[in-house]
C-alpha cells in the first residue's frame, strides 16, 4: 500500500499532498516538512529509499523519492510494494506529466495542481496502484477533459476567454504581474 | 430569467479561479496569511451562491489552501453539494475535495450513501470512476455494508475501466466490512483470470494484501496464482505474485519445491532488477532449505551490493539480512563488504549495513567489529546515526543474554568510553541499564565494575558538564548504585564517599541525587566496618562529621523526594555520631541496614503475574472523588496534598466520605480563621508544597515563593578544582583503561578457565577471561509460561479479514471466526429463502434482501456484534422450558447444514425443499453462512443433550447427525441409548470426551470435537490442547505455530461447566485406523493459586472417523436400488469381506440403528431380514454392506468396497457393534 504521495519543491514548497490515510491537516504539513527535512539533506547521488520518517510510517515504512530538477516525488510505501517498482511508477507519473502537460515544469504542477491530482487518481487509487500503462493513463485523462470541455460548452466561453487573457504567457509570467483593470470592467454590469 | 442566468454567469467570470488564488498568493509573499484569510472569506461567500460552477470553483481553490495546510473541513457540505451536481466537471471536484479532506469521521459523509449509489451506476464510466477514486479515500463501515453490493456488481461491469476500480476498492470494503469478503470472494478470485490485464492486476494487488496479513486462507489459490506467474508478461503483477508467494511458502513447504524451478529461472534470465530482487525475496523467504538456491541469491546480492547504483547496493543489504536470519554463514562469507559499506557515504546503506553487522557478530569477531564501529562513532556527525551507532553497538553486545561476550570488562570499559564519547545522545539511561544488568549478573565482574564506576563518581565532577551535554548524566545513576550496592569491593571508600559528596552533585536530576544519598550510605557503612576492624575510630568520626556537614546541604533541595531522604539520613548519622562518640561499636549494626542479595528481575515478570481470581484491576479501591473536591478553593489545593502525603491519618481519610471530607474541610477552615499562628504555618507550608509542586510541573507556584527557594542555588557553587587537570587525569586514565583492556586482550587469548554459559556455538574455543555466571532473572510464580505476549491489538482491521475462504460449505469450522448476520425470519420470509437458496448463485441479490432484513431486526444485529459470546449466553440462559423449543431450532439448524454440507449441485434443491418445513430457523444470508452457524448448533446442542441425558434427547441427537432413513427412523422411537461421544481422558480435575465428524466436501480433513468438562469447583482456565503429529495425521494448527505448538481453546471453564471445542485434523489416508498420543495442559485456579496441570490422553480415530453419512436415496433419488445394484454389479467395489457374529437376541432392527450410528452408514434398502447399507469415505471410497439376520440369533454380515483395508478395518468396527 502507498499511504502518501508528496511532491515538493527544493525548498520545501509542498506542491502536490496525497494521503491516503487520515491525518489532519497540521499533520500533513508536519510530514511535508519533516519528509523535506529528510529527503533535502541527501546527496543526488545516494539512494532512493529512507527510513526513519517518525512522522509518517514506522518500521514497515519507506520512503522512496526521486529528485527531478526542481521537484521532489516521493512516495511513503509499506513492505507490500516493491521498491524498485515505486521507482518506476514515479517514473510513469512524471513521464504521464510531462506528456499531458508537454514539458512540465514546476509552474504547470503550481497552477493546476487539479489536473495533477486528476492524473495522478488514474495511476493510484486509495493507496493502491492502479494502473501503470502511460498510454491507458493518458488517454483516459485526456478523455476526462475533453468531456469536460463539452459540458462547460458555450457558457463557458467568457470564462474560457479571460482565462486565457489571464494565462497569456504563463510560464515566463513575471511575478508582480497584475491585473486590476480586468477584474472592474463596468460595462459588463 | 435566461438573461438573468447569462449575466449572473458573467458576473463570475470575474471571480477568482485556482490561478488567480495561486498567483495572488505568490503575489503577496510578505502577508501571505492575510491574503489567505481573505481569499478564504471570498469564498465563504461563493460559496453560498446559488450557481453550482460558482461553488465549484470555491471548493477548487479549497483544495488548494487544504494543501497549504488550511482546515477546510467546514466547507463539507458545500463539497458534498458540489459532488452531487450532475455535471462531471464540477463533481470531479467535489470528489477531489472530499477525498483530500473527508475522512471515517466526517459526519457528512452519511449523507452521501445514495449519491454515491446513484454515481457508481452511472451511465458515464467517468462518473463510476471518480466515485470509486473518492470512495477509496474516505471508506467507512457504513458506506462500504451499503455499497458492497453496488461494488460486487460493478465487478462484473462491461467496461474494464471501472471493473479494474471495482475491484480494487473491494479492498477497502473489506477492510471496512469484513462479513463481506466471503460472498465477495468467488468473484474477486474470478477476476484473477480476467481478460483484461489491468482488472487481473487489481485482483491480485487486493489478494495480495488480503493476503499479506492472513497468508493461510490464500493457499489454495497457489495453483492460479501460479499458472499467472508462468503466463503473465506484466512485470508488476509478476512481483505482486512472487511477493505474495513469498508470504505463503512458508504455510506449505511443498509449493516452495515447486516454485524453485521457475524462480531460479527467473533469476538467471530477467534483466528486470526489480523482478530478479523480488524473485530472490521470496526464495529467501520460503525456500530456505534449498541451499543452493540460496547460495544463488547470496552471489546475485553480493552483485547487486557491489553496483555502483545506490539503489541496488541498498536493496542488495536488506535482502543480505534477510538471508541472515535463516544462513548466517553464507552472509558472513561476505565480511569484507558489508564492513565496507559501514564507510558510504550514504546513511540508509550505513544502517543497512550495521543491521547486519548486527547478526554476523560471533564470539571471535565481536571486539573486532564493536571496535569498529567505536571508531565510526568518534568519527561521524550526524546525531541521528550516532546515535543509531550506539544503540546498535550496545543492542550487537547484549543480544541473546550476552551470548558473544566473552571478557565483560571489555564490555564495561566499552560502556564507560561511550559514556564519553563527544556529541549529545538520548542513550544515557540505555547505557546506564546496561551496566546496571551486567553488574548485577554478572557476579564476577562486580569488583571490576565498581572500581570503574567509583573511578568514574570520582571524576564525575569534571566531567559532569561533558556528561550533562551528552545527555549521558543518566550513567551517574548507574555508577552510584553500582558502587553502593557493591561498596564491599571498592578500594578506597572514604575517597568515593568525599567525591559523591561534592556540591556539584546538586546540580544533578533529582532521581539521581536519591541514589548518590541512598548509596553513599552503603558506602559508608563498609567504610566504617572497615574503619573497625582497623580500630581507627579517628576515621570513623571524621567520617560521619564529614558526611553530617555535606550532607546537610542536601536538605535545602528542591527536590522533596532528595530532601526527605537527606533528613532522615541525617538523623541516622546523627545517632551514630553519638555512639561513635561513646566508642561503642555501630559499624556491623549499622551495615544490617543495607544487607541482603539482589536478584535480576525480568522485564516482563510484573506483566507475567497471573490476576488473581476476583481481583478486579479496574474496579475503584475507593468511590471515585466526587466532583465536590474539584470545587475546593484553589489556595486549599497544595495542603491538602502535603495532608495527604505527610498526614498520618491518610490512610484514614481516604475512607472518608465526601460529606465528611465536605465537613472537615469547613471546620479546618473556621479553625485557620481562628488560629492566630496559621499565616506562618500556611507559609511554611506553602514553601514545601511550592518544592512539591515544582516536581510536579504543578504552574501553582507563587512567584515571591519561587525566588525564596533559590537560596540553596549559591550554595553548592563551592571552588572548584581547574577542570584542566582533571581532563589530564581523565586522559591518563583513559590511556590506563586502553592498556589494562589490551593486557586483558591478551589474557583472553591464553584464558584457562572455562566457560559456564552454555552454547552450542562451535566458536566456543575461546574461553572467557572469567567464569561468567549469567543470573537467570526472576520471574513470578504462576506466570504462564507461554513467550506470546497476546500482544496483539485488538483492533487490527485486518484480523477481522482472517476467514477461511476455501471450504465455504464444511459443516465445521474449527475455531469461532467472525460471521455474517444472522437473521432469524418469520415464517412468512420462508418462501424468499427459498427462493434464495436456489438463487444462491445470485450473491448479489441475496446479500441485499438479508440486508434488508436485518434493518428490520435490529436487535439481531447484536449476534454480530458479540459472536464469541453469544454462545456462552445462550447456553447459560437456557431455562428448562425453552430447553425443547430451542432444541427443535437446533435441530432444524442441523438438518439443514447437514443437508448444505452434502448438497454439491445435486442437493441444493432438497436444501431448500427442507426449509419449507415447519422449522422456524432459518438462515438468510446464504450458503456460505449456513456452515458458520453450525459450528456453534451442534455445540450448543451437546451441551444440552449432556445436562439433560433423558433418552428421547438421545434419540433426537442420533437423528440429527446421521440422517438415518425414515424406515429407521420410524421404528427409532424404540429406546435406544446411544452416544457417539467417547471417553478421551479423564482425571479428577477434567474430562474430556470426544467425537468425531467429517465432510464430504473435505478430502482430508476431519473434526474432532473435544467436549471438556470440569470436574472441580475451580476455575480452569489457559487450556492448550495438543497432538504428536504422525506422518498420517495431523492437528491443524493456526498460523505460524509450528507442529509442536499447542492449540489453545479459546474458552475457560468455571467450576463444573463444560463446553466444546473442534479441532482439525488433517488425515492423508483414511484406511486404517489411528492412534495418537496428546496432551491437554490447563491451569487450575482456586482461592490463593493456579497450578498448571496436565492430562495425557490417547486418540484412537476408527476408519469410521472417516465416513460421511451418505444417504444413498440423496444421489438417485428414485431408483437407488436399481443404482445400488448397478454399483454392487459393476467392477467399482471389488474388495469384499464378511463377517457372522452372534447378536446375542438383539433385533436386527437395533443392529442396524447401531450401525447406521456408529459407522456413518444409511440403510438404503430394508427387505425383510437382510437390509443393504452404504457410506462413503472422505476421500470417496464406497462402503456397501449387506446386513442378514440369520439363523439361531446371527447376524451376517458382508461388505463391499473398493478399498480392501478400509474394508477390513470397518467390518472388524461392525463385529464389534453387533456384539455390543
Amino acid at each position: 500500500m502507498i499511504k502518501a504521495i508528496l511532491v515538493f519543491n527544493n525548498h520545501g514548497k509542498a506542491r502536490l499532498c496525497k494521503f491516503y490515510q487520515h491525518y489532519t491537516e497540521e499533520q500533513q504539513q508536519h510530514i511535508v516538512r519533516e519528509t523535506f527535512h529528510l529527503v533535502s539533506r541527501r546527496d543526488d547521488d545516494v539512494c532512493s529509499f529512507l527510513e526513519g520518517g517518525t512522522l509518517i510510517g514506522g518500521s514497515d515504512y519507506k520512503l522512496i523519492y526521486r529528485h527531478y530538477a526542481t521537484l521532489y516525488f516521493v512516495f511513503c510505501v509499506d513492505s507490500s510494494e516493491s521498491e524498485l517498482g515505486i521507482l518506476d511508477l514515479i517514473q510513469v507519473f512524471v513521464e504521464t506529466l510531462d506528456r499531458s502537460f508537454e514539458n512540465v515544469c514546476e509552474l504547470d504542477l503550481i497552477f493546476h495542481v487539479d489536473k495533477v491530482h486528476n492524473i495522478l487518481s488514474e495511476i493510484v487509487m486509495g493507496g493502491m496502484v492502479l494502473e501503470t500503462n502511460m498510454n491507458e493513463i493518458v488517454t483516459r485523462f485526456m478523455e476526462q477533459d475533453k468531456l469536460e470541455k463539452s459540458e462547460a460548452g458555450l457558457s463557458a466561453a467568457p470564462a474560457k476567454a479571460a482565462a486565457a487573457i489571464k494565462n497569456i504567457d504563463l510560464p515566463s509570467l513575471p511575478k508582480d504581474l497584475k491585473l486590476p483593470d480586468l477584474s472592474k470592467l463596468p460595462s459588463f454590469r | 430569467m435566461a438573461l438573468k442566468n447569462v449575466k449572473r454567469s458573467i458576473d463570475r467570470i470575474f471571480d477568482k479561479n485556482l490561478q488567480d488564488l495561486v498567483r495572488g498568493i505568490r503575489n503577496h509573499k510578505e502577508n501571505e496569511v492575510n491574503y489567505i484569510s481573505q481569499c478564504i472569506d471570498e469564498i465563504k461567500v461563493e460559496l453560498k451562491q446559488e450557481n453550482v460552477a460558482v461553488k465549484a470553483n470555491a471548493v477548487n481553490k479549497l483544495i488548494y489552501l487544504q494543501m497549504l495546510g488550511y482546515d477546510i473541513s467546514w466547507a463539507a457540505f458545500n463539497i458534498i453539494e458540489v459532488m452531487s451536481s450532475p455535471k462531471f466537471t464540477f463533481k470531479r471536484i467535489g470528489y477531489l475535495a472530499a477525498s483530500q479532506c473527508f475522512h471515517s469521521d466526517t459526519d457528512v459523509l452519511m449523507l452521501t450513501t445514495n449519491m454515491i449509489r446513484k454515481d457508481l451506476g452511472s451511465q458515464n464510466n467517468f462518473d463510476a470512476g471518480i466515485a470509486i477514486n473518492g470512495l477509496s479515500c474516505f471508506m467507512t463501515t457504513d458506506l462500504a455494508r451499503d455499497l458492497a453490493n453496488d461494488i460486487l456488481a460493478l465487478m462484473s461491469s462491461i467496461r474494464p475501466y471501472t471493473r479494474k476500480r471495482a475491484v480494487l476498492i473491494s479492498y477497502k470494503i473489506f477492510l471496512c466490512y469484513p462479513e463481506a469478503l466471503r460472498p465477495a470472494f468467488p468473484r474477486l478470485k474470478e477476476k484473477l483470470e480476467d481478460p483484461d490485464s489491468g482488472v487481473q492486476s487489481a485482483a491480485v494487488n487486493v489478494i495480495c494484501e488480503l493476503a499479506r496479513k492472513n497468508p493461510k486462507n490464500y493457499l489454495s489459490l497457489a495453483p492460479i496464482f501460479f499458472k499467472l506467474m508462468t503466463s503473465s508478461t506484466n512485470n508488476w503483477v509478476l512481483i505482486k505474485i512472487i511477493k505474495l508467494f513469498g508470504a505463503l511458502t512458508p504455510l506449505e513447504p511443498r509449493l516452495g519445491k515447486k516454485l524453485i524451478e521457475p524462480l531460479t529461472n527467473l533469476i538467471h534470465n530477467t534483466s528486470a532488477m526489480s523482478l530478479l530482487y523480488e524473485c530472490i525475496n521470496t526464495v529467501i523467504q520460503g525456500m530456505q532449505s534449498h541451499g543452493s538456491s540460496i547460495q544463488l541469491c547470496v552471489q546475485k546480492l553480493r552483485i547487486l551490493i557491489e553496483d555502483s547504483d545506490q539503489n541496488l547496493k541498498y536493496l542488495g543489504l536488506l535482502a543480505m539480512s534477510r538471508i541472515l536470519k535463516t544462513h548466517p554463514k553464507a552472509v558472513q562469507s561476505h565480511k569484507d563488504l558489508i564492513l565496507q559499506c559501514l564507510d558510504d557515504k550514504d546513511e540508509s546503506i550505513r544502517l543497512r549495513a550495521l543491521d547486519l553487522l548486527f547478526g554476523m557478530v560471533s564470539k571471535k569477531n565481536l571486539m573486532e567489529i564493536i571496535k569498529k564501529l567505536m571508531i565510526h562513532v568518534e568519527k561521524t556527525e550526524g546525531t541521528q546515526y550516532r546515535d543509531e551507532l550506539l544503540s546498535k553497538i550496545i543492542e550487537i553486545c547484549s543480544q541473546n543474554n550476552y551470548q558473544y561476550i566473552t571478557n565483560f570488562e571489555w564490555y564495561i570499559t566499552v560502556l564507560v568510553e561511550l559514556t564519553r564519547m563527544d556529541g549529545a545522545s538520548r542513550h544515557g539511561s540505555l547505557i546506564s541499564s546496561q551496566l546496571l544488568d551486567v553488574a548485577i549478573r554478572v557476579k564476577t565482574i562486580r569488583e571490576f565494575a565498581a572500581n570503574q564506576m567509583a573511578a568514574m563518581l570520582e571524576n564525575a565532577h569534571a566531567i559532569s558538564g561533558q556528561l550533562r551535554r551528552n545527555g549521558m548524566q543518566e550513567v551517574l545513576f548507574a555508577a552510584a548504585y553500582i558502587c553502593g550496592e557493591f561498596a564491599e569491593l571498592i578500594e578506597k571508600p572514604d575517597s568515593l564517599i568525599h567525591a559523591m559528596l561534592r556540591p556539584r552533585v546538586m546540580t544533578l536530576p533529582a532521581n539521581i541525587q536519591c541514589v548518590y544519598l541512598q548509596n553513599i550510605m552503603k558506602v559508608f557503612a563498609i567504610a566504617l566496618i572497615q574503619a573497625e576492624e582497623e580500630e581507627d575510630n579517628e576515621r570513623a568520626l571524621n567520617l560521619t562529621r564529614v558526611l553530617l556537614e555535606k550532607l546537610s546541604l542536601f536538605l535545602q533541595s528542591s527536590y522533596i523526594e532528595v530532601q526527605e531522604r537527606a533528613s532522615s539520613t541525617l538523623s541516622i548519622l546523627k545517632y551514630i555520631e553519638k555512639l561513635q562518640v561513646k566508642e561503642s561499636l555501630v559499624a556491623e549494626e549499622f551495615s544490617i541496614l543495607f544487607k541482603g542479595e539482589l536478584n535480576p528481575v525480568a522485564p516482563k515478570a510484573q506483566r507475567k503475574v497471573p490476576v488473581p481470581e476476583g481481583l478486579d484491576l479496574d474496579a475503584w479501591i475507593n468511590d471515585p472523588p466526587s466532583s465536590s473536591e474539584d470545587e475546593q478553593p484553589e489556595e486549599e489545593f497544595p495542603k491538602k496534598i502535603y495532608d495527604e502525603l505527610y498526614s498520618p491519618t491518610r490512610e484514614k481519610r481516604k475512607e472518608m466520605s465526601p460529606e465528611e471530607i465536605k465537613k472537615r474541610k469547613e471546620e479546618r477552615l473556621q479553625e485557620q480563621a481562628s488560629n492566630p499562628h496559621y499565616l506562618m504555618n500556611k507559609k511554611q507550608e506553602k514553601k514545601t508544597e511550592a518544592a512539591d509542586g515544582y516536581q510536579k510541573l504543578d504552574a501553582e507556584v507563587d512567584p515571591g515563593l519561587a525566588g525564596e527557594l533559590n537560596i540553596s542555588v549559591p550554595l553548592h557553587v563551592p571552588g572548584l578544582p581547574s577542570s584542566e587537570r582533571y581532563l589530564r587525569m581523565e586522559q591518563d586514565r583513559q590511556r590506563r583503561a586502553q592498556a589494562e583492556k589490551t593486557v586483558k586482550k591478551r589474557h583472553k587469548k591464553r584464558g584457562k578457565k572455562k566457560f559456564v554459559h552454555v552454547s552450542e556455538d562451535e566458536e566456543e574455543d575461546i574461553a572467557p577471561t572469567h567464569a561468567v555466571d549469567i543470573v537467570q532473572e526472576e520471574m513470578p510464580e504462576g506466570a504462564a509460561k507461554t513467550d506470546s505476549e497476546n500482544e496483539t491489538t485488538k483492533d487490527d482491521p485486518y484480523r477481522a479479514l482472517d476467514m477461511d475462504l476455501d471450504s465455504p460449505l464444511t459443516p465445521s469450522e474449527t475455531l469461532p471466526r467472525p460471521r455474517h448476520h444472522e437473521v432469524r425470519s418469520k415464517p412468512d420470509e420462508e418462501k424468499v429463502v427459498k427462493e434464495k437458496k436456489q438463487k444462491k448463485k445470485h450473491k448479489k441479490k441475496e446479500v441485499k434482501k438479508h440486508k434488508k432484513k436485518s434493518r428490520k431486526a435490529p436487535t439481531e444485529s447484536l449476534l454480530v456484534e458479540e459472536p464469541a459470546n453469544e454462545q456462552v449466553s445462550e447456553v447459560t440462559q437456557n431455562t428448562p422450558d425453552t430447553i425443547e423449543k430451542k432444541e427443535n431450532k437446533a435441530e432444524a439448524k442441523d438438518d439443514l447444514s447437514f443437508w448444505l454440507s452434502n448438497s454439491d449441485a445435486v442437493s441444493a434443491p432438497e436444501a431448500a425443499k427442507k426449509v419449507e418445513g415447519p422449522e422456524k430457523v432459518v438462515q438468510v444470508n446464504g450458503i456460505e453462512e449456513d456452515e458458520d452457524d453450525h459450528e456453534v448448533a451442534p455445540a450448543k446442542e451437546k451441551k444440552k443433550h449432556k445436562k439433560k441425558k433423558d433418552k428421547k434427547e438421545t434419540k433426537k441427537h442420533k437423528k440429527k447427525h446421521h440422517n438415518v432413513n425414515d424406515t429407521v427412523e420410524m421404528e427409532a422411537s424404540s429406546n435406544l441409548q446411544l452416544s457417539s461421544y467417547k471417553l478421551l481422558g479423564e482425571n479428577k480435575e477434567i474430562k474430556l470426551e470426544f467425537e468425531t465428524r467429517s465432510s464430504s466436501r473435505e478430502e482430508k480433513k476431519i473434526v474432532v470435537s473435544c467436549l471438556f468438562e470440569n470436574l472441580t469447583e475451580n476455575h480452569i482456565k489457559n487450556i492448550e490442547f495438543n497432538i504428536l503429529d504422525t506422518l498420517n495425521t495431523r492437528l491443524v494448527r493456526t498460523g505460524g505455530e509450528n507442529s509442536h505448538d499447542a492449540v489453545p481453546i479459546p474458552f475457560s471453564l468455571p467450576a463444573l461447566s463444560r463446553n466444546e471445542c473442534q479441532l482439525q485434523l488433517t488425515a492423508s489416508s483414511v484406511t486404517m485406523p489411528q492412534r495418537m498420543r496428546g496432551t491437554v495442559t490447563y491451569m487450575v485456579q482456586d482461592q490463593e493459586h493456579t497450578k498448571q496441570e496436565k492430562l495425557d490422553f490417547k486418540l484412537h480415530l476408527p476408519c469410521s472417523a472417516y465416513l460421511v453419512t451418505t444417504p444413498f436415496s440423496s444421489v438417485f433419488l428414485f431408483s437407488f436400488s436399481n443404482h445400488f445394484t448397478k454399483l454392487l454389479t459393476s467392477g467399482d467395489v471389488p474388495d469384499k469381506a464378511s463377517v457372522k457374529v452372534d447378536s446375542k437376541g438383539i433385533p436386527l432392527d437395533h443392529v442396524l440403528q447401531k450401525l447406521c450410528f456408529f459407522l456413518k452408514l444409511s440403510v438404503v434398502e430394508q427387505v425383510g431380514d437382510s437390509a443393504s447399507l452404504y457410506s462413503s469415505s472422505i476421500q470417496h471410497h464406497h462402503i456397501c454392506l449387506l446386513v442378514k439376520a440369520a439363523a439361531n440369533g446371527f447376524i451376517s454380515v458382508d461388505g463391499k468396497s473398493n478399498n480392501a483395508s478400509l474394508l477390513s478395518n470397518i467390518m472388524d468396527q461392525a463385529k464389534e457393534i453387533v456384539q455390543g
